[in-house]
Order: C-alpha cells, then structure tokens, then sequence
C-alpha cells in the first residue's frame, strides 16, 4: 500500500508548477502575536524536491538581501504558503542551481525562456 | 470495549497542523479484526479477547476449527477488554475505538540489524580516532578487572544480535483514526519495518 496514495495531499490552487531557475514571488502567511499577516519573498527557485503528490515536496528560493546571499526552503503544501507567483523563467540545464551560491552580480543572472513563437507562414 | 487492535504498519509521512507547523505520522492499516475467542476466568484463568487480522491463504486442521466460525484469518493476538459479557466471537473491531487525541502503545518487532558492534549496540564511544591507533577505533575497550574478580560479570555489554526483538513504543498520540479507510494516524515512530504486523493497544497510565 503506497502512504502517497492513502493519504493524498491537497495542493494549493494559488500555486503553479514550479521549475529550476524560475525567479517567483512566494507569499508566506506569518503569525504576529494576535495579527496575521502576508510576507513577501521573492528569488529564484534554485532546487525542486520530491515531486508535487508527496507531503514532503518542498522548494528553495535564493535571493540576495542587502548583499548576503538569503534561501528559503518550504513545504509545498504547508498552508503557511499562500501563493506563489511566478515572474520569469529562467533558461537552466540543471535541476539543482547550486552554482549560483558561488556566483555574484552579473554572473549569477539566468536567461530568460520565452515560449517559442509559431512562424506565421501565410 | 476492546482495548487494542491488530494493524499493518504503512510507513512514515508528515502532515500540517493549522498553524502551519509540521507533524510526523506513521500510517498504520488498523483492522478490521474480528472476535475469534472470549476467554474466561471460569475456563483459563483469566479474562481476555483474541482478535484475528488479515486473510490467510492456508491454515492447518487445527486453526480452521477454530477459526470455523469467523473466516480465515492470520495473525491472531489477545486484548483485555472492558463489560467482556457483551462481546461476541465473530464481532468486528475497527479503528473507530480510537479518537484523535488518545495515547495508545504501538508493540512491534523491531528491524534485525544482524551481528552488530559495541558503537552501534549500545552506544560505546569506540576508541581514539587518531594518534597512532590501529584496529581500535570501535573496539569495546576493557571488559573487566584482573585476578580478582577473574572473570567478566555477567550482562557486561558486548557486541551481538541486535534487533528483530518485540519493542513496544508507550504513549503516542492517536492523530487521526478512519474506520473507513481502516487507517490510524500517530504521531512519532513505530518499531518494525513497513509491512511489519503492529498491536496498537490504548495506553493505561
């Protein structure tokens, strides 16, 4: 008997498929005392793990904060996600970007992956 | 009221409370068990419920007697239980003896490890890893004094068999409990490997 099967998890319709190299903007529910309240954290998402059917799916969004290098892992079905917006696509050959962690400025930009256009051949 | 129930562990997941926080579960198949025998203090000297679990593809002359009026079942286990006047061979017990919140004791045979060493059986330090030692790196060290006593004492710790021994774990917490999907939900670990035959009895203090 398969555990992912039996007990199926719910995905969040807010969140979209996510890939390697997709810079994305993640709104994470945070508790303050009594208010609750939405944060914002936007990067690119530099590794995607276990798929999407499995509780313990989870991504990680790097971004540079004032200069240091920041990752954020989370839970793709935690309900502490609210959403996730993806901004870009990054052109990647990798499934793991961890060689962005020792790239800087100029260096650590990914291309842009544009759907490609249909030739209009009249 | 039967106090325990015969299940399958499934194997490990996690699951989001509602502040966002993670729980680790194991999923145990609990059930359905049927009633195969209710003894008595008048005929056995005690009082107790022997449940059956699972279908068994073959049993001998002997088991089919007595299991002849409940079908074939293959692992069978004893519970107490609570007013055992009114409860019946052949009766179903499912999960639903179980609620969210309840602590129960989860019994099963822990994974064999084979022959293992003093570092892994019983947590010894090993000895120094570097200045010129050769071949002690997990040794068990002294095993006991000179002449007097002469000899090592008995249950002095040493390398051997370890696992595959019956473990229960106490008090868990009931997280969910499904009659329907025959499913159970504790928080925590459960001793044994997936597919491993667990008892799931309801915690007493």
């Amino acid at each position: 008997m398969d555990i992912d099967t039996l007990i199926p998890v719910e995905s969040n319709p807010n969140i979209p498929t996510i890939s390697p190299g997709d810079t994305v903007k993640v709104s994470i529910r945070v508790v303050e005392g009594e208010r609750v309240r939405s944060q914002v954290f936007q990067g690119v998402v530099i590794r995607v793990r276990r798929g999407s059917a499995n509780a313990n799916a989870n991504f990680t969004v790097r971004r540079i904060a004032y200069g240091v290098g920041v990752e954020r892992t989370f839970f793709l079905h935690s309900p502490s996600v609210e959403k996730v917006e993806v901004m870009r696509h990054g052109k990647v050959r990798r499934a793991k970007l961890y060689y962005l962690r020792d790239l800087t400025t100029k260096k650590a930009r990914l291309k842009e992956k544009r759907p490609k256009e249909k030739r209009n051949d009249a | 009221m039967i106090e325990g129930i015969i299940g399958r562990k499934i194997g490990m997941t996690q699951i989001f409370q509602e502040n966002g926080r993670v729980e680790a579960v194991t999923a145990i198949e609990a059930g359905p068990c049927f009633v195969t025998q209710v003894k008595r203090v008048a005929k056995g000297g005690y009082d107790a419920v022997q449940l059956g679990f699972g279908t068994a593809k073959r049993l001998n002359l002997p088991e089919k007697g007595h299991l002849k009026n409940v079908g074939l079942l293959k692992h069978l286990r004893e519970f107490e239980a609570s007013d055992i006047d009114s409860i019946e061979v052949g009766q179903k017990v499912d999960a639903s003896i179980f609620e969210p919140g309840d602590l129960v004791d989860v019994t099963g045979i822990s994974k064999g490890k084979g022959f293992a060493g003093v570092v892994k059986r019983h947590h010894f330090a090993g000895g120094p890893k570097t200045h010129g030692q050769s071949d002690r790196h997990r040794a068990p060290g002294s095993i006991g004094a000179t002449t007097t006593p002469g000899r090592v004492f008995k249950g002095k710790r040493m390398a051997g068999h370890m696992g595959d021994e019956r473990v229960t774990v106490r008090r868990l917490k009931v997280v969910e409990a499904d009659p329907e999907r025959n499913l159970l939900l504790v928080h925590g670990a459960v001793p044994g490997a997936k597919m491993g035959l667990v008892t799931i009895k309801k915690s007493t203090s």
